[in-house]
């Protein structure tokens, strides 16, 4: 990601006349270097770009897979529908409660774990091995585990709970679980980031403060979290996007039933439940709004952090 | 950072010379260590122990199996119900991988030795690629299947993967890129290599390691792909592992195929154990550099 901004420095390692003289080769270069990429703008240009705009058309028009033939354009009337809908504003406060709980306990957590993994004197490839193990595993495969996990009858988990309870089939029970699961899914990868930021925590400065008298709280707050800031935003705001896009807990343990689909649920059932593609693409475009308005926040938040800016400039 | 540095290290013991550690000390982070890796096992274990319970025993809500069978495995190997979309997701995640992983060092070689204007134009458009939500993706490359006939086939999963690959493997890559000695480069050039030499001669070889932990993680993130997998699909024709096991469903609670999802989750774990065993030092270096080095 610093590529944009190290990279350059290579050029500037030749001397200026060097580089003139390097004019026809350096027009080479660029060209060359488009012609790398290419292949790739093209993939991304027509998988990503292509649809997006698509999906923006189709939400203009009154399209139901079921009425073809009625197809016509309806102007923004379809967001109008989508965003006066209770179920849509539910979906969406059941994903922010989703994101926010789910990404707050793997930050504190993820940050325990970055921290046994940097100073644990024992067993550490073991360890290593282990909180790799839930970021690599398929979500689905895990989801299928809690939903056992926490099926009356079936699993141990369940069982713990006093007879006659269901926890997968009341709302706030399931989000719970919900949480629980994405939780365990995704705080390794929360762990890795802050562990890389957490390396760029000189352990002479610690101890330095240490010797100075600094509690170990002190030494948390005013060393450790400051120079760690560029690590635990990009770990915020890659975990708070994904954790709004959730899809694949969900759909495996609830399906979305009892009030606990999230927006990607909803878009998804509009979809190919309810055979509207005309909603269904308004709801994708609203996501995807609403996952640029919180990069937008997030990216701002940075300041000189920013992803593409390298800690050395700062 | 530990990128390149990392995988060079040995994987014996690198702290075996270290000072003696104080009992009390060893009791604590050995505590800590347990309680960790007792958190990331047991829903595994679970799955483990679900797949090797009898049938019979299934519902007996224990956490190690009372009576040992191999019978949800037979079950699972014995239709094509789940063979037919592991062969589809081992082959539509090699392929994305390979097509991916090649065209995602070209452009990450671009970015991180050639000059060229748009370089951070692209790297900030592959991020935000890498955070399209998914979902957005799918109603209009639904439609867009349908009409020209990608829907249900192999192709019509590979290409939105390589989507979302593609970020991932530029960044990555990248990272790793960077750390690569470049004054090579520099004697080839001086030694009259071409741009096009110095990339297949004296730059491919040095970037195997970084290519190969990037080949991991993209084949991991396909491995893993839901949303597009029973989205694009109709059947078994390209629906991968996973969304066959979303599709192993039964009119009830009663009838719910628990052990057979139980096998199919342990085998399509296996490869990941496998891959995070063996690379564990890649895989961290290859998700932290990019990350914390911009």
């Amino acid at each position: 990601m610093t590529a944009s901004t190290q990279a350059p420095a290579a050029p500037v390692g030749l001397s200026r006349s060097e580089r003139r003289k390097l004019s026809e080769g350096a027009r080479a270069e660029r060209r060359f270097g488009w012609l790398l990429c290419a292949p790739a703008v093209i993939v991304m240009a027509l998988v990503a770009f292509y649809p997006i705009v698509y999906a923006f058309i189709l939400s203009l028009q009154r399209y139901d897979l079921r009425f073809p033939s009625q197809t016509h354009w309806v102007g923004f009337a379809n967001y109008g529908v989508v965003l006066s809908s209770g179920v849509w504003w539910h979906a969406f406060l059941v994903t922010v409660i989703i994101a926010v709980v789910s990404v707050a306990v793997e930050l504190v957590l993820g940050m325990a774990l970055a921290m046994l993994l940097h100073w644990t004197p024992l067993w550490r490839g073991l360890v290593r091995t282990s909180i790799l193990l839930p970021y690599g595993i398929v979500t689905v495969a895990a989801a299928y585990s809690w939903q056992f996990a926490w099926t009356p009858g079936v699993g141990y988990l369940a069982n713990l709970l006093p007879a006659g309870s269901a926890p997968l089939t009341s709302q706030a029970q399931s989000i719970g679980i919900i949480i629980l699961a994405e939780i365990w899914k995704t705080t390794p990868f929360m762990t890795l980031l802050l562990l890389a930021g957490l390396a760029l925590v000189p352990d002479e400065l610690l101890r330095a403060a240490k010797v100075d008298g600094a509690s170990s709280w002190q030494r948390f707050t005013q060393i450790m979290l400051p120079l760690m800031k560029p690590a635990i935003l990009v770990a915020l705001l890659f975990r708070t996007l994904d954790a709004f896009r959730i899809f694949d807990n969900i759909f495996i343990l609830t399906k979305g039933n009892n009030g606990t689909g999230s927006v990607s649920i909803l878009g998804y059932d509009n979809l190919f439940t309810a055979l509207n593609l005309g909603i269904g693409s308004t709801i994708s475009v609203l996501i995807f709004l609403a996952v640029a308005i919180i990069a937008f926040i997030f990216i701002r938040g940075f300041g000189t952090a920013a992803p593409g800016t390298s800690l050395e400039r700062r | 950072m530990t990128a390149v540095a990392a995988p060079a290290a040995r994987t014996t013991p690198r702290r075996a010379q270290q000072p003696v550690i104080p009992p009390r000390r060893k009791i604590s982070w050995g505590t800590a260590n347990a309680i960790t890796i007792a958190w990331t096992l047991f829903p595994i274990w679970w799955l483990i122990a679900l797949s090797f319970k009898d049938p019979t025993t299934l519902t007996d809500g224990s956490f190690w199996p009372i009576k040992w069978s191999g019978a949800n495995y037979a079950g699972i190997f014995h239709s094509s119900a789940f063979i037919r979309p592991l062969l589809n997701s081992i082959g539509i995640g090699l392929i994305s991988t390979v097509i991916s992983v090649i065209l995602g060092t070209m452009a990450a070689y671009a970015i991180a030795r050639l000059a060229f204007p748009g370089k951070t134009v692209l790297i900030g458009v592959s991020l935000m690629i890498a955070m399209f939500p998914a979902i957005s993706l799918v109603n209009p490359l639904f439609n867009i299947e349908r009409v020209i006939g990608l829907f249900n086939t192999w192709p019509g999963l590979i290409i939105p993967y390589l989507a979302f690959s593609l970020p991932l493997a530029i960044y990555t890559l990248s990272a790793f890129f960077r750390e690569i000695p470049w004054d090579l480069e520099k004697a080839a050039k001086v030694d009259g290599a071409s741009q096009r030499q110095i990339f297949t001669n004296v730059i491919a070889p040095l970037a195997a390691p970084g290519i190969a932990t990037t080949s991991i993680l993209v084949f991991m993130f396909c491995w893993n792909e839901f949303l597009f997998a029973i989205s694009l699909t109709s059947t078994n024709a390209a629906r991968t592992a996973p969304a066959a096991m979303g599709f192993f469903t039964g009119v009830s609670q009663f009838t719910f195929p628990i052990g057979s999802i139980a096998a199919a989750a342990v085998i399509i774990t296996i490869p990941i154990v496998i891959f995070v065993m063996i690379f564990q030092r890649r895989i961290v270096a290859g998700l932290t550099s990019g990350a914390v080095k911009g």
